[in-house]
C-alpha cells in the first residue's frame, strides 16, 4: 500500500470523527420531513413497512455482516418479538377494559420494548447450543430452527392463533405523547421514533468493545482464543442482541399491523432480512438501510405495474450478488473512496458506460420478460417504460433482443478501461 | 520458581508421534530459542504449550500450575500469549482496533456493550503503548488486511505482548523478511523480552544467536540438547543432527 493512501486513511478517519454527527441530524430530518411530502394513506402504509424492515434488516446484519453469521432464521425473533408485543397489547386491552391491573398503565408506544424483550429472551433461551460454529453448520442450523419454530406456531393455536394468526388493537390503554394511533400517520411516528431508536443504538453497539469484538470473531474466530476469548461466548452475545432488535422490529410490526401470524416466524420473511441486507451491503453500517427501503419499495411498488415483479426482486438481487457483491451501500463506499483518492475522474467514464450497459441489459430483459408474460394470457399489448409493444409481435422480440446484445456490446466495449484504471 | 515445566510431554496424531517425550524447563525472564530442522514438532510443540491441540500425556507447568488440556483462551487469560507463524489477525479491522480488541482480556472489556469502547481507557492507552512500540503509528487506521508483509508481522507480536501475558511465545517472528526487516524485528523482539519470559521458533541463527539466553534443539520430536548458544554450537550431537552444513 502506498503511502498516500495511508494518508488519505488517516485523514478521512479524522474528518468523520468531527463529521459524526452529519449523519445522524440528516436522518432524523428526513423522518421529520417525509410525512409532509408524503401524505396519502398508501404512503404512510409504505413508510411504516420500511421503517420496521430497517429496522429488521439492521438487525440481520448484526448477525450476518458484523458477526459473520449466516442466519436463515432471523425472522423467528421479529415473529417471536411480534407475538410478545401482540399479546402485551390484548392484556393492555383487558385490564384498560376492566380498569385494573399492571397493563392499564402501559402504553402501546412501548410495545416494541416488550417485542425487544421477547426477541432478546428466545436468543437468550436457544442461541448457546447454535454459536458452536459460524459457517455452514450455524446457517443449517437456523434454518431448521426457523422451519420447526413456524411449525410449532401452527400447532399452538392458543398461543400463537393458528394459521389465522391473533390480532390486537392498538387504540387502548394510556396514549403517550397525544398519539391516538388511530391512523396511518400517527402510527407512522411511531415508527419513525422507534426506527431512529433502533437505528441509533444498533450503531452505538458497533462501537461498543462487544461490537468490535463481533467484528474480530467475523475476520478470525481461531486467533480471538489465543487474545483470551471464547468465539462462541462472543457469538451468543451477538446472537442475543441481533434477536433483541429482531424483536424490537417485531413490536413495531404488532403495532403497526395489529396482526401477526405464524407465516411470519418461517423461511420467506428470514430471506427477506437476508436479500435486504445483502443488496444493500453486509459490509457498511447504512447498507441494511438501503437495501430496506429499496426491496420494500420495490416488493409493493412492482407488483402495481408488472405480473413479474418478484422475478424483477429476484434478478435484482442476483445481479448486485453478482457485479455489486459489496451491495449498493458498498458500491457507494467505492466511489467515496476514489473521490478522496482523486481517482474518480478517471475512472468515472468506465464507470459510466458499466451502468449504462445495465441498464440496456435490464431494458432488454424487462421487454422479453414482460413479452413472455403478454404470451400467456396477458393483454393485446405491452408496455414497456411508455413504449407500446404489440403482444407477441416481432417489434417486441427485436427491441428486447437488440436492447440486450447492445447492453453486452457496451459492457464488453467499455470492461478494458474499468479494468484498466482500477 | 521456573516460568514453564514440561514432563513427559507426547502428542501423536493417529500412529505419528509427532512429540515423543519433552521434557524442559524454561527459566522466569530468559529468552529461550527452540530450534530444529523442518518437520522436528516445532510447530506441533508450540501449539501444545498454547492450547491449539490437547497434549497425548505429559505435563506443562506454568508458573507450577498445569495447563495442559486447557482451552487456548483459559492458557492465554493465565499468562501465556503466542504469536503465529503465518499472521493470523482480524483482517478489516483496522491497526489500531486489532490492537485494541488484544487488550480487552486485561480490562476485562471484550463483552461490555454498555459503553463506547474508545471509553476503555486501559486498553486504549495499552494500545497505542503497543502501537508506538512496534512501530506502526502511520498506520494505525489502516485495515491489517492490507498491511505489508513485515508491518502485519510486527503487528501479529504486537497483538501477542498486547495483553502483558509474562510468558511469549513467538513463531518465527522473522520468517520472510528482508535484512532490515531482520534487524528492526530483532529490536522489537529485544524491547518485547524485557521484563518476560520468552520462546521463540525461529530458523534464521543469526536471529538465534543474537537473541537466545539459552537454546532448546528438537529433532524428531525429542530435545537432543538444550543450553547456552556457545555449548549449542559445539555440541557434536547438534552439528551432526542440525547445524552440520550451516555451521561449515
Amino acid at each position: 500500500m502506498s503511502d498516500d493512501m495511508t494518508a488519505t486513511m488517516i485523514r478521512s478517519n479524522q474528518r468523520f470523527a468531527l463529521r459524526g454527527l452529519v449523519p445522524w441530524l440528516v436522518f432524523a430530518a428526513v423522518l421529520l420531513i417525509l410525512p409532509f411530502i408524503f401524505t396519502d394513506g398508501f404512503s404512510f402504509t409504505l413508510m411504516n413497512a420500511i421503517g420496521i424492515n430497517i429496522v429488521f434488516a439492521l438487525s440481520y446484519n448484526m448477525l450476518l455482516g458484523q458477526g459473520g453469521m449466516l442466519s436463515f432464521g432471523h425472522a423467528v425473533f421479529f415473529g417471536l418479538g411480534s407475538y410478545a408485543a401482540m399479546h402485551a397489547m390484548i392484556a393492555i386491552d383487558d385490564a384498560s377494559y376492566a380498569g385494573e391491573g399492571f397493563w392499564a398503565h402501559v402504553p402501546v408506544v412501548a410495545m416494541p420494548l416488550i417485542g425487544m424483550i421477547g426477541g432478546g429472551l428466545v436468543a437468550l433461551v436457544l442461541g448457546w447450543p447454535f454459536c458452536r460454529r459460524a459457517g455452514t453448520a450455524f446457517a443449517m442450523i437456523t434454518l431448521g430452527l426457523g422451519e420447526m419454530i413456524a411449525a410449532a406456531g401452527q400447532m399452538f393455536p392458543s398461543v400463537f392463533g393458528g394459521e389465522a394468526g391473533i390480532y390486537g388493537n392498538r387504540m387502548v390503554g394510556p396514549q403517550w405523547f397525544g398519539l391516538e394511533l388511530a391512523q396511518a400517520a400517527d402510527v407512522y411516528w411511531f415508527i419513525a421514533f422507534w426506527t431512529f431508536a433502533g437505528v441509533l443504538a444498533m450503531w452505538a453497539f458497533t462501537r461498543t468493545p462487544l461490537g468490535r469484538m463481533s467484528n474480530a470473531v467475523r475476520d478470525n474466530a481461531d486467533r480471538l482464543q489465543f487474545i483470551g476469548y471464547q468465539p462462541r461466548n462472543i457469538r451468543f452475545l451477538v446472537f442475543i442482541a441481533s434477536g433483541s432488535f429482531g424483536g424490537l422490529a417485531g413490536g413495531m410490526a404488532a403495532v403497526n399491523y395489529e396482526i401477526i401470524t405464524p407465516e411470519s416466524l418461517g423461511l420467506i420473511p428470514s430471506g427477506l432480512a437476508l436479500l435486504m441486507a445483502a443488496v444493500g451491503g453486509l459490509g457498511v453500517f447504512y447498507g441494511p438501510i438501503v437495501g430496506a427501503v429499496l426491496v420494500t419499495l420495490m416488493n409493493s411498488l412492482l407488483s402495481d405495474y408488472s405480473d413479474a415483479s418478484i422475478l424483477y426482486v429476484g434478478l435484482i438481487f442476483l445481479s448486485i450478488v453478482m457485479f455489486a457483491p459489496r451491495g449498493l451501500a458498498g458500491g457507494l463506499e467505492h466511489i467515496r473512496a476514489a473521490y478522496r483518492e482523486g481517482s474518480l475522474a478517471r475512472r468515472l467514464p468506465g464507470w459510466f458506460g458499466g451502468a449504462v450497459a445495465v441498464l440496456l441489459i435490464a431494458l432488454g430483459l424487462i421487454i422479453v420478460i414482460e413479452m413472455l408474460f403478454a404470451g400467456h394470457g396477458g393483454g393485446d399489448t405491452v408496455n414497456v417504460f411508455g413504449i407500446q409493444f404489440q403482444a407477441g409481435g416481432a417489434t417486441g422480440w427485436l427491441a428486447g433482443v437488440a436492447a440486450l446484445v447492445v447492453g453486452v456490446l457496451v459492457m464488453r466495449a467499455t470492461r478494458k478501461n474499468r479494468e484498466a484504471n482500477a | 520458581m521456573s516460568a514453564l515445566n514440561i514432563k513427559g510431554l507426547k502428542k501423536q496424531f493417529g500412529p505419528a508421534e509427532v512429540i515423543c517425550g519433552v521434557d524442559l524447563v524454561v527459566e522466569k525472564n530468559e529468552v529461550h530459542a527452540v530450534i530444529g530442522p523442518n518437520g522436528a514438532g516445532k510447530s506441533t510443540f508450540f501449539n501444545l504449550l498454547s492450547g491449539a491441540f490437547p497434549p497425548t500425556s505429559g505435563e506443562i507447568q506454568l508458573y507450577g500450575e498445569r495447563i495442559d488440556g486447557l482451552s487456548p483462551e483459559k492458557i492465554q487469560q493465565r499468562g501465556l500469549s503466542r504469536s503465529f507463524q503465518v499472521s493470523n489477525v482480524f483482517g478489516n479491522l483496522s491497526v489500531f482496533e486489532n490492537l485494541r480488541c488484544a487488550c480487552f482480556k486485561q480490562s476485562r472489556a471484550g463483552y461490555v456493550f454498555w459503553r463506547s469502547a474508545a471509553r476503555v481507557r486501559e486498553a486504549n492507552r495499552r494500545a497505542e503503548e503497543v502501537l508506538e512500540m512496534i512501530g506502526l503509528q502511520a498506520l494505525r487506521d489502516v485495515p491489517a488486511g492490507s498491511l505489508p508483509y513485515a508491518s502485519q508481522r510486527a503487528l501479529e507480536i504486537g497483538m501477542t505482548i498486547a495483553c502483558d501475558a509474562p510468558v511469549v511465545l513467538l513463531d518465527e517472528p522473522t520468517a520472510g523478511m528482508s535484512n532490515t526487516e531482520t534487524a528492526q524485528a530483532i529490536k522489537l523482539i529485544r524491547q518485547v523480552a524485557e521484563g518476560r519470559t520468552l520462546m521463540i521458533v525461529e530458523h534464521d541463527m543469526g536471529v538465534v544467536f543474537e537473541l537466545a539466553d539459552r537454546i532448546s534443539v528438537l529433532v524428531y520430536g525429542k530435545i537432543i540438547a538444550t543450553g547456552k548458544p556457545e555449548d549449542i554450537r559445539n555440541n557434536p550431537k547438534v552439528r551432526e543432527a542440525y547445524l552440520g552444513e550451516e555451521a561449515a
